[in-house]
Order: structure tokens, then C-alpha cells, then sequence
């Protein structure tokens, strides 16, 4: 998927993460920040990355923005701002490349 | 070397300190030694007087000078107005050098932290450190290693001259011209004076503080003028509505009511559990949820606790309002229904630190309890817990009477959620021990309890009884499963604090934290 806008998903609450998706050429450029990042910065990364790997996502800018969500938390907050950034809000391929 | 908790301690700090590597938590029973004593200036020219008009002038008639030992109680918690204001002279005076030894530092005493960073204060030693001084001294500020003591530790140090105080400044509600110190009947009152026993009796020099002159005698004095050298008014030595909040809400949080009931159900199927019982417990939701279900039973069952221990809050004063409690023995307040109580109530009772804790004297009230319910930042699979450093590396907590009561009660039980956040609270190592895992018997988490195996008898009878009992192992795994594994905190190898344990050996140390950096931008 291409990010077509900028577009943001998730908060700032305690065990969230806020992600923002902006539209970005050669490849993707990652800022995390995160209360825990010395423990967890690098596994918060690899989801990340797996994850807009999955959705085919090759440009971006991503910014994400951590109070200590799980992984799950992680991936879904990925999921929407990038569905977001294409317009998308209906017939999300559920159990396809949103798992 | 490998202390007893399985800790590396460097050679070069016990070296440096001339302190020993932890060796288990009864291993100096029996030890011998010679108090240390004070300096003291004779006053028997009844026409002196103790009063002076200023902080400044204080220091000036103690004599202030470069490298000097000051003391400091923190009975106004967060409320706290009398290490600020005592330290901004010692900074305007230009002294150098400082050692702050205080019971406790907290958020409160923010202020400091410039001083700190220009050499006004080299040297911190207090119970622990949170807010901004935590952070200072983690990242390396702090020019000598940050000791970390018990409140029983701390007495221990003074009273074997490990540490001594040139000048001590005790914050007093109520004072009278002579230096009788009380804690209540001002505009600050805090209840007890506990901490700052020690300090009055073994500093070389005594400036009470206070905001409230009272006249002549101030009786029954907490501190008695007898070890006060000067009295100094100012306009507030605290902010009240910080010394002591309104009681705690009882939580409604589901987890840590769950919690509570698991903890009652524990305790109440022990054979500790029985008529005249002693107990302890913090000021978490879940400890305070336990103590009130706890009570109920009591009252069902018509068992009394023959003594109520520690840092005291409004449910442990409502049960002594019932009759449930016959002694409540104090040593902090942590609220305004506390701090009530022990102006009315005969049975509530002020302690010295020393006679709370201090594994040095000749038998101290720990030693009598039956249960501690405690809290923890992290406790690891061989039940050590760490209540001083965050798991992000930085000092942020502090030890309190948690080892002391540990090390003394016939059944510890630790209270915490599995994940704080993300953070695992059950983990294969904490980030630092602060109290060694022999002295902690349970862990109880909304996930599970597990018993320590060396406490086979305890094992054995909740044998029958309905618990989700597991491995502390289990409780790890549970705990990664959901969170992920933490990788480990990375380090510098400068040492910033020092874990003493309680009978003043190394049971930790504390390193400088490094920034983080991700795999890939690592200059290695």
C-alpha cells in the first residue's frame, strides 16, 4: 500500500502508542520513542517493520509515539493509520493482511 | 566478587567504601560494636538562649563549612519545605561539598538538584530518591556513589558511626523556645517524629525548625530539648495539604481488589492467623483493600491484632477504633485520619526509627511481626525484590522499611500486578536487589501466588485451600508471554549508588545509565 496522507492512529493513554504514517519516497524512515524503550525498543521496532512489511507498505515516513502497548496493541495502531492514509475505514480485509 | 543475592559487586567499591559484600541477611547476628557518640556543647549559663533569627544564622553559629554531613527527616513527604530551604543558604554561603543524609528524598526536593550539579552537594545518602535527583544521580551527576539505606539501615549507620552528622535539621510542627520538638498541635503537623530520633541523638549539632513557637514546655516532646542546640521560626517548614492527603479512596480497580482477596485468604489460612496476631502492610490500593477485607474477617471471626506496625493509614486506625487492634505502633503518617488518630487515640503510638527497625539495637518491633504485606517494583524468580530502580535503569524509589520489615516477619508477602504497563513485575533478574528473595515467602499477583519453596510449611498448608498457587517461574512466563521479553537495561560501568543492605553490607550497586540507542546506530 501507498501512504497517501498523513494520518494518525492511537493515543497518548498509558499501555497505547500513538503512530502517524506520512507519505515519504526511498523507503521507510522510522522514529520510535517509547517509555520503555530500553527494554522493549527493539521488539516495538520489528513490529512495526513486520508489520507495514505485511500491508506492502515501501515508503513512509512513521512516527510512533509509546507508553508501553503490547505488541497487538502495536500492530492495530500500524493497521488503522495506514488504512487511514488511504481513506480507508470500511471492508478492511479482516484475517487477510489485518490479522 | 558474587554477594549472597548473586550479585556482582566490583572489588575497587568495597575497597573504596571499606564495606563488605552482602553475605546473607542474618549472617552479623550477634555482631559487636561500640556505639558512636555525638560532640556536644554544654549549655549551663541559663541566660543563653537557643533561638536564632535565620537558617543563616544557624549554619553560621554551627559553623558550616566544606565537606560537612547535613541530616534531614522527610516526615512532610511531598510536602517537604526544609531540605530546600536549608540547602539554598548552604549554596548562598558558597560551602562545598555538602553530604545530605536524610531519611528520604522525594519530588519535593527537586530544588536541590543544581546543587547537586555545582558541587554544592557531593554526597546523598537517604532511604531512596525519586523525582528529579533520581534522574541526576542516574545519569552521573552526583560526583561520589549514592547510598541507599533502609529506614532500619539508616539508624544502624548513624548509631555505629558508618556515617556521621555534623548538623542535623529537624523539621518540628511544634516547637518551644528550648527545643522541644513536637509533631502535632501546629499548622504542619505530621504525626510523629520517628525519623529524626537518631538524628537528634548522635548529631554533633541540632537546629530544630519549625513554623509554629509553642510556649514553654512542650510536652510530651517526640524530641527533647536535650539534644537541641538551636530553634529556628520561619514561616512554613511544609505545605499541609502535601504533608498528609484526605485517606485513599478504597480502589475499585478489579486487579488489585482481586488481590486483596487473594491476599486475605492467604493470610487468614496461615497459622500465624490466630488471637493477638501482628501485622504491617503499605500504602498500595491492593495493601489497603487487603487490610479492610482483612478486618472484616477479623471481626467475623473475632480475632484481634495484637499490634499494627509501620507507616500508618485510616483503615489500620478505623480497626483500632473497633477494638480490632490493641496497639498501633507508629512510625509514619501517611494521612490526615493517621495523623488524627495519634492525637487522640492512647493505643496509637510513637516509635523511633531505631525501635521500628534498626537490625543493630538489641531487638527491634520487625522482629515481632507475624505478616508484612509489601509492594515491589520487580521481584525476580529467586523472590528478591527491588523497590529502588526503575526497570529502565534509573533510581527511582526507595527502600523503606521493605527489608527491614522482610528480614523480620515470620511471613512476607509481596502484593503486585503482574505487568506494571508493559513492564514485567515478575522477571528472571531485577534491575537491582534491594531486598534479598530468603526473606520473601509470597508473591501474589492477579495472575497467581507462588510460595517460596523454601517455605515448605507454608506449602504445606495451603495445600487444601482454593488459591491459584503456580511456580514463580510460571508467574515469569505468564508475564512474558503477554509483555515479550524485556531486553536488558544497558549500563555504563560507573558506579552512581549503592545498595546497602540492612546490617550495612553491599547487597547491590547501581550503575550509570546510558542512553539508548537502537542495534544498528550503535557505534560498536
Amino acid at each position: 500500500m501507498e501512504i497517501q496522507k498523513t494520518a494518525v492512529a492511537g493515543t497518548l493513554e498509558s499501555s497505547d502508542a500513538q503512530v502517524t504514517v506520512e507519505p515519504a519516497d526511498g523507503g521507510i524512515e522510522l522514529l520510535v520513542e517509547s517509555s520503555v524503550i530500553h527494554q522493549y525498543g527493539r521488539r516495538i521496532r520489528e513490529v512495526v517493520l513486520e508489520t507495514l512489511e505485511r500491508l506492502g507498505v515501501k515508503n513512509a515516513r512513521v512516527t510512533v509515539f509509546d507508553k508501553g502497548a503490547l505488541d497487538c496493541t502495536l500492530k492495530a495502531r500500524v493497521e488503522c493509520a495506514v488504512y487511514r492514509s488511504n481513506g480507508i475505514s470500511e471492508n478492511l480485509p479482516w484475517g487477510g493482511v489485518i490479522q | 566478587m558474587r554477594n549472597a543475592v548473586g550479585r556482582e559487586i566490583p572489588e575497587e567499591i568495597l575497597k573504596e567504601t571499606g564495606k563488605q559484600a552482602f553475605a546473607g541477611t542474618y549472617a552479623l547476628n550477634g555482631y559487636k560494636y561500640q556505639k558512636a557518640a555525638p560532640t556536644v556543647r554544654a549549655l549551663c549559663d541559663p541566660k543563653r538562649e537557643k533561638l536564632v533569627g535565620s537558617i543563616r544564622e544557624a549554619l553560621e553559629k554551627c559553623g558550616l563549612r566544606d565537606g560537612m554531613t547535613l541530616s534531614f527527616h522527610h516526615h512532610f513527604r511531598e510536602g517537604d519545605y526544609v531540605v530546600n530551604m536549608v540547602m539554598d543558604e548552604v549554596h548562598r554561603l558558597g560551602v562545598k561539598d555538602i553530604t545530605v543524609c536524610a531519611s528520604s528524598l522525594g519530588k519535593a526536593n527537586d530544588a536541590i538538584v543544581p546543587y547537586i550539579e555545582d558541587g554544592t552537594i557531593t554526597g546523598i545518602q537517604s532511604s531512596g530518591v525519586r523525582g528529579k535527583i533520581g534522574r541526576a544521580i542516574s545519569v552521573g551527576r552526583l560526583k561520589t556513589p549514592a547510598i541507599m539505606r533502609s529506614h532500619g539501615g539508616r539508624v544502624r549507620a548513624i548509631e555505629t558511626g558508618e556515617v556521621h552528622i555534623d548538623i542535623a535539621f529537624i523539621g518540628a510542627p511544634t516547637a518551644d523556645e528550648y527545643g522541644n520538638l513536637r509533631a502535632n498541635g501546629g499548622k504542619s503537623d505530621c504525626g510523629v517524629l520517628s525519623y529524626a530520633m537518631a538524628d537528634a541523638e548522635y548529631a554533633d549539632q541540632v537546629v530544630a525548625v519549625t513554623d509554629c513557637l509553642v510556649p514553654f514546655p512542650n510536652i510530651p516532646a517526640s524530641i527533647s530539648m536535650v539534644h537541641v542546640d538551636y530553634v529556628c521560626v520561619v514561616d512554613a517548614i511544609g505545605n499541609p495539604e502535601k504533608i498528609a492527603t484526605g485517606a485513599a479512596k478504597p480502589t475499585t480497580d478489579v486487579r488489585k481488589l482481586m488481590m486483596a482477596d487473594y491476599c486475605t485468604k492467604f493470610v487468614t489460612n496461615t497459622p500465624y492467623f490466630k488471637e493477638g496476631f501482628s501485622y504491617q502492610t503499605g500504602v498500595g490500593g491492593a495493601s489497603i483493600a487487603s487490610t479492610i477485607s482483612l478486618g472484616k474477617i477479623m471481626e467475623e471471626q473475632g480475632i484481634h491484632m495484637g499490634l499494627g506496625l509501620g507507616g500508618i493509614t485510616t483503615p489500620m486506625c478505623e480497626l483500632l477504633e473497633k477494638g480490632l487492634i490493641r496497639k498501633l505502633v507508629d512510625t509514619q503518617d501517611f494521612d490526615m485520619g493517621a495523623i488524627e488518630s495519634i492525637k487522640r487515640n492512647p493505643n496509637h503510638i510513637e516509635i523511633s526509627a531505631s525501635e521500628y527497625a534498626n537490625p543493630f539495637n538489641k531487638g527491634a518491633y520487625v522482629n515481632k511481626l507475624d505478616f508484612v504485606i509489601l509492594a515491589s517494583l520487580e521481584v525476580d524468580v529467586n523472590f528478591n525484590c527491588n523497590v529502588v530502580v526503575g526497570s529502565d535503569g534509573v533510581i527511582t524509589g526507595a527502600q523503606g522499611g521493605h527489608p527491614d520489615t522482610a528480614a523480620g516477619a515470620k511471613c512476607t508477602i509481596v502484593l503486585t500486578p503482574l505487568l506494571q504497563g508493559r513492564i514485567p513485575a515478575v522477571c528472571s533478574f531485577v534491575t537491582a536487589v534491594t531486598t534479598p528473595g530468603e526473606t520473601v515467602d509470597v508473591v501474589i499477583t492477579e495472575y497467581g501466588i507462588a510460595i517460596n519453596p523454601k517455605r515448605q510449611d507454608l506449602i504445606e498448608c495451603m495445600k487444601e485451600v482454593e488459591l491459584p498457587f503456580c511456580t514463580i517461574e510460571e508467574l515469569r512466563d505468564k508475564a512474558y508471554a503477554i509483555a515479550g521479553e524485556p531486553d536488558p537495561v544497558r549500563f555504563d560501568d560507573r558506579i552512581v549508588g549503592i545498595i546497602e543492605a540492612r546490617d550495612g553490607t553491599v547487597i547491590d550497586v547501581v550503575r550509570q545509565i546510558r542512553e539508548y540507542e537502537f542495534e544498528d546506530e550503535r557505534g560498536e
